[in-house]
């Protein structure tokens, strides 16, 4: 027994290893993928980009060639290298070191050498080219802008990183790939379907035909051309008036939830993260990190939404019975909070629902808002009552619009403020800022600028989108057809829009009118503070504005929000009457008026914070 | 004595056997570390060429071996052995550290892996120790005496960490079990094993319940006149249960994450597919890759240096540990069943050698090479083929690395020296 154990177990192993050999080997053996193999070559026929065009159908953005020179390390034979690198227009360290990286990539699947060759470049390359092994120059499409305008929500396209490679097997290195904007939410319609061919090869790496006959080949699949929602005219002129400007435009049509502009300033040429320039200026614009260029102000700011937050609060006072459009208030240029006195500037008086709004009478929502609370038994169940109102008009989540950033903005729950003060230790006086729009309520400007559109159309919205065609065919998405309803009726709307109109007409806006167009819009002027070196510092308020015209009809809604602008008249009501005139009437009248808000600037404003000396805010100066 | 006499009465079947395996190593090897820039074969800078430069110490020492007296061994094995625990000790203090292990002395051109040298050492310090007269194995005094010798360096090891090597050293009971090691207890750890991987696999109850039905079968085969020892029978089943429970929570407390994973890869714990992909992905991507590789090579494999997944280095650590996957790409079935088959013959081989050895210490040594060759070889390929989870060891004769080799080869010719003096233990 102990004699033949050792023998047997040795056996018994032998047998094993046989068997599951031939298992691996004989029965699940299947051939290489063909990628894999490395007696096939695989060359790529990249389609063509869609083209992006505006809502009506001017082009916004196309392609131009670029040409990169590709190499595979194994193919290369010895070259005379600084003949190689001159024609390239690169120095030899650079060389050396693409050609170490490739190597490292992989031996034996193709690396980009030279990016994007221009076409003075790639003429003079390319009659040389057959003298150098293991090279060749792959033409690619790169973008094109024709408008100067845009970045933000156009995006840009890159080459694919190794993470994204990870994620898509589709994508292989050099590729290009949609990064932010539209580029990103749509590319895969934009970049279609790239062709393959296999080629053949035999053991001296000569191409000998096609592979199975090219069985496996595929022809390309062309990207679409996709038309947006965007109006190139309004988009450009916006940009234009936040020249100097910090903060974001949305305007939105309310009728079907189509974003006419999306701007953040301060932006940046489009054209600039084209071309071999590519990466010097994206470094200098992502470490641009004071004025943030390319962060998205329209989707990503979250301003205190301020003044504009009261016309929320009159509606859910209505909604629930608590006040009237009759009802009044006495404003004693302020209000009491206990006995603390809160400021107001409205000028004093008895104050009903329509002067409430247009003379932004704080006094006037303090009381609503508390009226909404005491309704309830407890500041629990009001609170459910009013975060359930608010959130009805998109607010304090994410929209689902069409676009790849966004955030969430802050309607706060009961649960919050249990965590901020602790379970029932706290009542509507502590949180009673949120009827002005301060205190813990935060909104994006697209968040208020859809919140305006439902106002417009007393009482629904449609998600906002910046789809309109793909392929020229109509996108018709149940996710922004179908309408959101608010939880106001829709009679309870027209004091509100009423008051708004009176902004206009006698209100805190009555500088702005423009001759023959009615609007209705509420300013908003946001306190904010700061850290600098750790001490909570106010800064100049933002000028916060939203806006909706005609009146009855709205053809365009919109959120304007002005960083530092100090009061709402001031920038952003400037710009959003501006931007309203010129989008409904094509032209400005009030040539003064613009030509002061192309030309101002707020730089000194932001120089403040970071001069390091004391400083004023609020200043008054034109 | 020796001088000429040796090469006639040397065992050259096992000489044959042995070159082979050399040879097609270093093939593969040169396979699985060549570029196509086109150097000579002697290029030391390439990782062939000084495996070329190993295999020709190796024989020269494989010679040398051959023609040292054979008392040699036996007298100085004490000797060896406390040399190389030095050695391991030393490390410690010295040691250089590759990958994690610091498992090397740093010897300038080569780097130097004690644990390589341990192994002929330790299997040599016990065919002494166990040949002695005094020693008796079915006293448990001396099995404990015995067992201290296989795990110093079993101790001196895990933590470098090297756990594969340190596992190796445990091989050497084999040799206890023919020296008349009561079965009994290889049937325990057996057993022991089949529950621990029935508990993973099925969990307690189903242990319990089959180990249930399997009494319950055997009360009712078993002859009537047969007496049934009733309480050996309750308190196996006891402790049985208690064994599987105390692995459960071994597995949840006492085993990192890690050990986990390998363990849900190896018996396919894991059952949704897209945590077992992820794992697969991760932990088990050595494994992936190289039985992908295996597979791809097919019947006949994909020829000498055509295999796509070696040149593309797809199989992580090829050269060392994963040698045999490029005989699975390259030379397909038909290699990979020629390896299995040389092997076994190799071992057989040398089982035969050892069963005819007149002296004691001669056969004692020789199943100390045959265990430690055997369970390298069967941890090896289990690994290589995803039979086995994953343990870091070589495949005697074939992996790159001057230590293994040099150590396999030294360990295998005193053993063919030792045989080849059998008949002068009569005069």
């Amino acid at each position: 027994m102990k004699k033949i154990l050792l023998s047997s177990i040795i056996v018994i192993i032998g047998f094993t290893f046989i068997g599951r050999l031939s298992y691996l080997q004989i029965f699940r053996s299947t051939p290489d993928q063909i990628l894999d193999n490395a007696a096939v070559k695989v060359i790529y026929d990249y389609p063509e980009r869609g083209f992006i065009y505006d809502r009506n159908g001017e082009l916004l953005v196309a392609n131009q060639p670029a040409y990169d020179v590709m190499v595979i390390p194994r193919e290369v034979k010895p070259l005379d290298t600084l003949e190689f690198c001159s024609l390239l227009g690169i120095d030899k360290p650079r060389f050396v070191e693409q050609m170490r990286k490739a190597r490292v990539y992989s031996p034996r699947l193709p690396s980009v050498l030279v990016p994007q060759l221009s076409k003075a470049d790639y003429a003079r390359l390319q009659e040389k080219m057959r003298k150098y092994e293991g090279f060749y120059i792959q033409k690619r499409s790169l973008r094109y802008y024709d408008t100067p305008s845009g970045a933000n929500v156009l995006g840009y396209i890159s080459e694919v990183n190794e993470a994204d490679i990870r994620r898509n097997p589709y994508y292989i290195q050099g590729e290009l790939t949609g990064r932010t904007g539209i580029e990103k939410q749509y590319e895969e319609e934009l970049r279609g379907v790239k062709g393959v061919k296999f080629i053949q090869k035999d053991r001296f790496n000569r191409s000998i035909g096609p592979y199975k006959d090219g069985t496996l080949d595929t022809l390309p699949e062309q990207g679409k051309e996709i038309h947006v929602t965007l109006d190139k005219k309004l988009q450009e002129y916006g940009e234009r008036l936040m020249h100097g400007k910090r903060g974001g435009i949305v305007a939105i049509e309310p009728g079907t939830g189509e974003i006419l502009a999306l701007i953040s300033g301060p932006t940046y040429d489009p054209a600039l993260l084209v071309g071999r320039q590519r990466s010097a200026n994206y470094s200098k614009l992502h470490y641009d990190t004071i004025s943030k260029p390319t962060w998205d102000r329209a989707l990503l700011a979250q301003p205190s939404p301020g003044s504009p937050f009261k016309t929320l609060n009159a509606l859910v006072a209505l909604q629930e019975g608590v006040m009237n459009p009759e009802s009044t208030v006495r404003c004693y240029n302020g209000f009491y909070v206990g006995n603390k006195l809160r400021g107001c500037h409205c000028g004093g008086g008895l104050r009903d629902m329509n002067s409430g709004i247009y003379k932004s009478c704080n006094a006037y929502f303090a009381a609503t808002f508390r009226k909404i609370y005491e309704k309830y038994p407890t500041t629990d169940e009001g609170m459910d009552v009013w975060e359930k109102h608010m959130k009805s008009f998109g607010l304090g989540d994410y929209l689902g619009y069409d676009l790849p950033t966004g955030r969430k903005g802050r309607i706060p729950d009961k649960e919050y403020y249990d965590r901020v003060y602790g379970d029932n230790r706290w009542a509507s006086s502590f949180i009673i800022s949120n009827s002005i729009g301060q205190g813990e309520v935060a909104a994006t400007p697209i968040q208020l600028a859809n919140m305006t559109a439902a106002i417009a159309n007393r009482g629904y919205y449609f998600t906002p989108h910046v789809i309109k065609k793909i392929a020229g065919r109509d996108v018709i998405d149940p996710k922004f057809t179908t309408p959101h309803y608010t939880t106001i009726d829709k009679q309870h709307f027209e004091p509100v829009v009423q008051g708004m109109a009176d902004v206009y007409t006698k209100g805190t806006a009555k500088w702005l009118q423009i001759p023959g167009i009615e609007i209705a819009g509420k300013t908003g002027t946001v306190e904010n503070f700061t850290k600098i070196n750790g001490v909570r510092t106010q800064l100049t308020d933002h000028s916060l504005f939203v806006a909706f015209a005609p009146v009855d009809n709205p053809k365009i809604a919109l959120a304007v929000y002005i960083e530092h602008g100090y009061y709402g008249a001031r920038y952003a009501g400037h710009i959003a009457s501006l931007l309203i005139e010129k989008y409904l009437k094509g032209e400005i009248t009030r040539t003064d008026l613009e030509k002061r808000m192309l030309e101002k600037t707020l730089e000194a404003e932001y120089a403040k914070p970071y001069s390091g000396e004391e400083f004023k805010i609020n200043e008054y100066v034109w | 004595m020796s001088g000429k006499s040796v090469f006639k009465r040397v065992d050259w079947l096992t000489i044959l056997l042995y070159l082979i395996l050399v040879s097609i190593g270093w093939v593969n090897i040169y396979s699985a570390t060549f570029s196509e820039e086109g150097r000579s074969l002697f290029d030391f800078s390439q990782l062939y060429g000084k495996q070329l430069f190993f295999i020709g110490v190796s024989l020269i020492g494989a010679f040398i071996l051959l023609i040292l007296e054979a008392q040699f061994y036996e007298r100085f094995s004490s000797l060896m052995y406390i040399l190389t625990m030095i050695l391991l000790l030393g490390l410690f203090a010295f040691g250089k550290n590759i990958a994690g292990a610091t498992s090397w002395y740093n010897l300038g051109f080569f780097n130097l892996q004690p644990s390589e040298l341990a192994k002929f050492t330790t299997a040599l310090a016990l065919a002494r120790y166990l040949s002695d007269i005094q020693t008796d194995i079915k006293q448990v005094k001396d099995q404990l005496f015995a067992l201290l010798i296989i795990l110093i360096p079993v101790l001196l090891i895990i933590p470098q960490p090297d756990p594969g090597s340190a596992l190796v050293f445990l091989a050497l009971v084999f040799v206890l079990f023919r020296e008349g090691l009561p079965l009994f207890y290889l049937v325990i750890a057996f057993v022991a094993l089949i529950i621990f991987i029935a508990t993973l696999m099925f969990g307690t109850i189903w242990v319990g319940i089959i180990l249930a039905l399997l009494i319950a079968v055997f009360l009712l085969v078993k002859k009537s006149s047969f007496k049934v020892p009733l309480f050996p029978l309750l308190s196996f089943f006891v402790l049985s249960i208690v064994f599987s429970l105390s692995v459960n929570f071994v597995f949840e407390n006492v085993f990192e994450q890690r050990h986990r994973d390998r363990f849900s890869l190896w018996l396919r714990l894991e059952k949704d597919p897209e945590k077992l992909d992820e794992i697969r992905k991760t932990i088990g991507y050595n494994t992936y890759q190289s039985e992908k590789a295996i597979e791809s090579g097919g019947g006949l494999g994909k020829g000498f240096l055509e295999g796509t997944r070696t040149k593309g280095d797809f199989v992580p650590e090829q050269h060392t540990d994963y040698i045999f996957s490029t005989v699975g790409e390259e030379w397909g079935f038909v290699g990979t069943a020629t390896v299995v088959i040389l092997f076994t013959a190799l071992l057989l081989r040398l089982v035969y050698l050892a069963e005819r050895q007149k002296n004691d210490f001669s056969r004692m040594y020789g199943y100390g090479v045959i265990s430690i060759l055997l369970i390298h070889y069967f941890i090896n390929i289990g690994m290589v083929t995803g039979l086995l989870p994953t343990i870091g060891i070589p495949l005697p004769f074939f992996s790159y690395g001057g230590s293994a080799l040099i150590g396999f080869t030294v360990l295998l010719f005193i053993f063919l020296k030792l045989d080849a003096n059998r008949l002068n233990e009569w005069l």
